[in-house]
């Protein structure tokens, strides 16, 4: 009941992700997290490092339930996801937008098309066939797609585009979704370090703008330093550093990779 | 360097004993089976004689009962086209749940017995079996073609879905996209083009089918192509048997056309 108590100045309840010792095993007694809580609301941006396979992209996709957490609970914005589901987690997930890897887009459909998919939680799949959408969601749409540079793309097909502009396809399809949490899985590991870094201030950006929450899995620890606002380091399944990233040492980075002749 | 050659390494391949035997069975039971069937070259040249004969009798083509004609092979492609139209409605909720990207397993599991019951029987059986059913006449040979179409655009529908990439579904699914948008948007752009493909092919081959279901007399060209044979109107015979290679050429100029706009 506590978790409904901040509420910003204008009346609107601050969006918020809010883990609480989430636990996840493929196998039974083999747990790939374990006892993972962590808190973020308001525009904060936190970056989630870690080695491969540490079960960072299972921690992010266990927030909207695309994988089924063993135990544990995750609340956006005070509700409780965990033990939802059908419509509920349906209803619930346009609170969650979502970045991916390789952008997840829709490669035959248009830009617009692909940017109007994350109001297909709102609409009706009937409207949705037929392009029906409210004239509010293609307003915002076409806002959204000048702010980040495509609006001359508007009708190209997605497999017309290069990889910054695809990705700046899927993060506009996330905001879409007015969401109260932004998780992005490793947004920028299919892309060059120039454009990396344009997707990274974008994504901190719209964060900002918008007021969301913004999660990022990245195994790029510089690129998480020099975005983000707060690192939450993860090995084997726990939290081992979760701070601010000057703080972020090389010890910490000993502790959370293992090793230590990569540091030099 | 005679020395280099003296290096016993593993063998680099590795000798596939149960596949040396297959083909060498394979060839054995052919041979076989010649001899059994009494395959020998002379009566393959006895055999050109009597064809000579019989290809002479087709000529000149006997036009003269065009109305006839005409009248069977609008049949023909009336039960063709009805036929391809319900089979490719039917397939495509059948090939969606025999899907098993997509589908739980008590989904698919009926769905991809009853595609394999539509494939099980050639269409002449199912002919025989609508026309026991139904009695005579085309309704016979529209649901032959019907199951018949569901049997192969089921099939290959299915197997389309399942090779998509799953990943703008995950994306849909995240957005809290109902399960109706995920398909039309995640699913349906992947497949279309194939499944027009696959659509206009059977719409082929329903044609060809069509032709051959009159036969045990469920409607179409093929119960007067039967009775050409067997009264030897072989100059009849041969007008019908060029119209109908008219007819399948027109199709497949036109179905052509068709996926060409679709590209």
């Amino acid at each position: 009941m506590t978790i409904e108590a901040y509420t910003k100045p204008d009346g609107q309840p601050e969006r918020s992700l809010r883990l609480e010792h989430l636990v996840k095993e493929y196998t039974p007694g083999k747990p790939v997290l374990r006892d993972i809580s962590f808190e973020v609301r308001g525009h904060s941006s936190v970056a989630i490092i870690g080695p491969s396979g540490t079960g960072k992209s299972t921690l992010i996709r266990c927030v909207n339930k695309l994988i089924r957490p063993t135990s544990g609970k995750i609340y956006v914005s005070g509700e409780e996801i965990t033990r939802l589901s059908g419509r509920e987690l349906r209803h619930a997930r346009r609170k969650i937008g979502m970045v991916f890897q390789e952008f997840n887009l829709v490669e035959r459909l248009s830009v617009m098309e692909n940017v109007l998919c994350g109001r297909l939680g709102y609409v009706s799949s009937l409207r949705a066939w037929w392009r029906k959408y409210p004239p509010g969601d293609i307003n915002k749409a076409f806002a959204l797609l000048e702010s980040i540079g495509l609006e001359d793309f508007v009708q190209q097909r997605a497999d017309s585009l290069s990889g910054g502009q695809r990705q700046r396809v899927g993060i506009a399809r996330a905001i879409m979704q007015e969401p109260h949490v932004l998780l992005a899985d490793e947004p920028t590991s299919s892309l060059d370090p120039k454009t990396s870094v344009e997707i990274m201030e974008l994504l901190v950006h719209l964060s900002a703008e918008h007021r969301i929450p913004l999660i990022i899995n990245i195994h790029d620890v510089e690129l998480a330093k020099r975005f983000t606002s707060r690192v939450i380091g993860i090995s084997q399944g726990v939290i081992v550093y979760d701070g601010p990233p000057a703080e972020l040492s090389n010890e910490h980075l000993k502790v959370i990779y293992g090793g230590e002749d990569w540091l030099r | 360097m005679i020395e280099a050659n003296r290096i016993r390494y593993q063998k680099p391949f590795r000798v596939n004993w149960w596949g040396r035997l297959g083909w060498l069975a394979a060839i054995l039971y052919g041979l076989y089976a010649l001899n059994y069937l009494d395959v020998s070259w002379l009566r393959f040249i006895q055999g050109l004689g009597n064809g000579a004969v019989f290809l002479g009798e087709m000529v000149p083509m006997d036009f003269s009962r065009w109305e006839l004609l005409v009248g069977n092979l609008l049949e023909t492609v009336e039960i063709a086209v009805i036929a391809s139209a319900f089979g490719v409605l039917f397939s495509l909720p059948v090939g969606l749940c025999a899907a098993r990207n997509l589908m739980p397993s008590w989904v698919t599991w009926p769905a991809r017995t009853f595609v394999a019951l539509c494939r099980s029987f050639h269409p002449v059986i199912f002919a025989i079996l609508f026309v026991k059913a139904v009695g005579f006449g085309p309704l016979a040979g529209i649901l032959t073609l019907v199951f018949a179409s569901i049997g192969f655009i089921g099939k290959l529908f299915a197997e389309a879905i399942e090779e998509i990439s799953l990943k703008p579904v995950e994306a849909l699914r995240a957005a809290g996209a109902p399960f109706l948008s995920v398909i039309i948007y995640a699913v349906v752009p992947q497949v279309l083009n194939r499944f027009i493909g696959f659509s206009s092919y059977q719409f082929d081959a329903n044609l060809r089918n069509s032709t051959m279901v009159g036969i045990v007399g469920a409607g179409g060209i093929g119960g007067t192509l039967f009775a050409a044979f067997q009264r030897f109107d072989y100059d009849f015979l041969a007008a019908i048997l060029v119209s109908i290679i008219g007819l399948v050429m027109l199709s497949e100029f036109i179905s052509d056309r068709i996926k060409r706009v679709f590209q």
